[in-house]
């Protein structure tokens, strides 16, 4: 629905109830990113830790949601067990169609349920009921009966956590619709908190479209941008693996533990490798031609002679990247396997591979031993690894307990603080370089997402902090502005200013139309200063030694260089996020 | 006449272009259910997809349900579908086998009208306009056809 409003569904899990509220501030946070914040800052309590039952779990989407082709992602807005502070974690899926055909801008989860339960909200419903016999099933397991139990085939979408989840990890994700992922940050660990094993959002209604030709005409356009540029063959066809080899090549690929930045080994699971030996299909996500989703498979005998089963696996490269070359691992079928695992748990899969790598040098070195590990951690060796997720997502020991709250936390204990591969949260698979680090460790979300530090470090073997810094906060005041509509990144090569403008314009979002730059601005401050008033302090930031150690193509990382951005980068942040002032817009649209 | 089919649904990806498309198109409405082709996954994301659509019966079971002639029967299978003359009373969702007709909040009924708007927006090549096995009077294509399997 077009509005100049939000229209946000409260639920409280304590008492099974919601509430329907039009909350002010379209043309000044648009939506996604920037809803997320501005929900945030009126139902959040800063003060509060991430688990108090009071605290708000928000599901965002944007203006264009629905309207046009990729623009198909959800924010989620929490306080993130992994820090304590604000955060956001995106994904696709269904759930951004899903929303929008509830007639919902936000959904906002409060309180704490009673028992384990599943909230399932539609067009014209509201439910929320017991659930306690699925607590402690994994994510398939949950998927397979939630299907059952609530209708929509196709047209709903399912939200759900495993065990990760209900053990309150750091490292826990929301699965969405079996092969996508609210993955970073700890949602799933939220969700936990609240005794919400599920979310079922039942998309049921339907809008009346602008009656001009322009709308039709438009779409029809940008649908022929998605569809006939190398957006299908980049993203459909090899899809995000055909890095793995690229970043190898510029020895900025993080292999085991990132000891290396590259191994001629990454041919045996290279994009290719996968696509030609394992790729089953492509799937999408709702609204999305592309089809970037790839599965796998994964056949396994289980009794002689011929006793086998299969199952399908999600692969991308961050995956591969944690399951695969930051674990030594280089079968195909192994790492599959192992994201099969990941899945199962509900973990983050980024997270719970890097810091299980930390784990088994932690183990090389003597600093922990099998006591802790419970599994002979080895570079190389898949099986050990498949038992410690599972011990990762059961919290099966005080130290996977510690572990699933993050790897810097467990080194912090335990040692080994210097190599353990953490920037802000466990790092993103690009070894490029200073910018990059720099980014993840402070970033917003620390994704490598936030901004393109990593492309930077690409292309600029020049050193100038100042410079480097303003590509960042520009870049990512662009990209705060793209996910509050929401699109899907991979489209920010085709979804720029001025077709972003024309779309908005066509749904009479002019106001958004005509300060797009102005509107990223505001965005961007408010979700620093939304994290910074939960207790961010960007100069108590670490990059641990592990990083200044890397070599990548442009040689050894420049740790002066390194301190330089973070100086510049940490001002540029409290800057950012300074409060208020009285003459300043309001995120409520009000000035004064 | 052609008819809308989905000959190649095991390439679905799932992501609702053609549902989308034909409730933009012909219906003027955002929407993934008030459109002509429907898609559900087949038991969870992991088996894949299946399109609900009209399967041109002819005679149509909707348009003999139908007690105002809202839905009459379309030559070559199908139904051609007058909504000023609808009452919304719901018979042509009942009378189909397929559940091919979907009945939004106020009974008004949506359903394929083997226009083939939605055939460019399937980025697979999944959808097909094909001349019907069901028409009333085999047109010359479809005699051809006939020639082409008779031993």
């Amino acid at each position: 629905m077009i509005r100049d409003h939000f229209r946000v569904m409260r639920v409280d899990l304590a008492s099974g109830r919601g509430t329907i509220e039009q909350v002010d501030g379209r043309n000044t946070v648009g939506g996604g990113s920037g809803l997320g914040a501005h929900l945030f800052n009126r139902y959040g309590h800063p003060d509060r830790p991430w688990n108090d039952s009071d605290q708000p779990l928000i599901f965002a989407v944007g203006p264009l949601t629905g309207y046009f082709p990729l623009m198909s992602k959800t924010v989620c807005a929490f306080k993130s067990p992994y820090h304590d502070q604000y955060s956001e974690s995106h994904a696709g899926g269904r759930s951004a169609l899903a929303l929008r055909f509830c007639d919902l801008d936000a959904l906002v989860i409060t309180g704490k349920a009673p028992r384990p339960s599943c909230l399932a909200v539609g067009g014209r419903h509201l439910e929320v009921t017991d659930a306690h016999f699925l607590w402690g099933l994994d994510i398939q397991r949950v998927g397979k009966r939630l299907r059952r139990m609530f209708p929509g085939s196709g047209h709903r979408s399912i939200l759900r956590i495993g065990p990760a989840g209900e053990n309150g990890s750091a490292m826990a994700c929301i699965n969405v619709d079996t092969y996508r992922h609210f993955g970073r940050m700890g949602g799933g660990g939220v969700m936990g908190s609240k005794n919400l094993k599920a979310i079922i959002i039942q998309g049921t209604e339907t809008f009346d479209l602008p009656e001009s030709k322009a709308y039709a005409k438009l779409f029809q356009s940008v649908y022929e941008k998605m569809t006939a540029t190398d957006m299908m063959s980049k993203y459909h066809n090899l899809g995000t693996p055909v890095n793995l080899e690229a970043l190898n090549e510029l020895k900025c690929l993080p292999w085991r533990n990132l000891k290396q930045s590259t191994d001629p080994a990454v041919s045996g699971i290279s994009a290719e490798t996968f696509a030609d030996e394992t790729l089953l299909r492509n799937t999408a996500c709702s609204g999305c031609p592309v089809g970037c989703i790839h599965i796998g498979f994964v056949r396994e005998q289980f009794d002689d002679p011929h006793h086998f089963f299969y199952r399908q696996v999600n692969y991308d490269y961050e995956p591969i990247f944690s399951m695969g070359t930051m674990l030594g691992i280089t079968d195909k079928f192994q790492v599959l396997s192992l994201m099969d695992e990941v899945e199962k748990a509900g973990l983050d899969v980024m997270s719970a591979g890097v810091a299980l790598a930390w784990a088994t040098e932690a183990a090389e070195k003597g600093i922990l031993s099998e006591k802790e590990t419970l599994a002979p951690l080895v570079f190389g060796d898949a099986k050990p690894y498949t038992e410690a997720v599972r011990h990762l997502g059961a919290a099966a020991n005080d130290f996977y307990r510690l572990l699933g709250q993050g790897a810097l936390k467990a080194a912090d204990h335990y040692g080994g603080a210097d190599f353990a591969c953490v920037l802000g949260q466990e790092m993103a698979g690009y070894a490029t370089g200073e910018v990059f680090f720099t980014a993840q460790a402070h970033g917003l979300r620390h994704s490598h997402l936030d901004s393109g530090g990593y492309a930077y470090d690409q292309v600029h073997e020049d050193k100038d902090p100042e410079e480097a810094v303003r590509f960042l906060v520009q870049d990512e005041a662009e990209r705060a502005f793209l996910t509050s509509m929401v699109s899907c990144l991979f489209a920010r090569g085709i979804y720029k200013k001025d077709l972003l403008a024309e779309c908005l314009e066509t749904l009479g979002y002019s106001v958004l139309a005509d300060s797009m730059d102005d509107i990223g601005r505001t965005i961007q401050a408010l979700r620093w200063r939304t994290r910074l008033a939960t207790g961010y302090d960007p100069a108590a930031v670490r990059i641990p030694k592990r990083f200044h150690e890397v070599v990548t193509w442009k040689g050894p990382v420049d740790s002066e260089y390194m301190q330089a951005l973070s100086d510049r980068y940490r001002r540029a942040i409290i800057d950012m996020g300074r409060p208020l002032n009285e003459a300043d817009p309001q995120p409520n649209g009000e000035t004064p | 006449m052609k008819i809308l089919t989905t000959p190649r649904m095991e390439r679905c990806i799932g992501c609702n272009s053609c549902s989308l498309a034909c409730a933009r198109q012909v219906y003027k409405k955002l929407s993934w259910l008030t459109a002509g082709i429907r898609i559900i996954s087949s038991g969870g994301m992991s088996t894949g997809f299946e399109a609900t659509i009209c399967l041109a019966c002819n005679p149509a079971p909707c348009a003999e349900a139908c007690p105002t002639g809202a839905f009459s029967q379309r030559r070559g299978g199908g139904v051609i579908v007058k909504k000023k003359l609808c009452i919304r009373c719901g018979e042509c969702a009942a009378a189909c086998p397929v559940d091919a007709v979907y009945l939004d909040h106020d009974i008004e009924p949506f359903v394929c009208i083997h226009c083939g708007r939605c055939v460019p927006f399937c980025p697979h090549d999944c959808l097909e306009m094909r001349p019907s096995p069901r028409e009333d009077h085999a047109g010359p294509e479809m005699r051809s056809r006939a020639k082409e399997v008779t031993p």
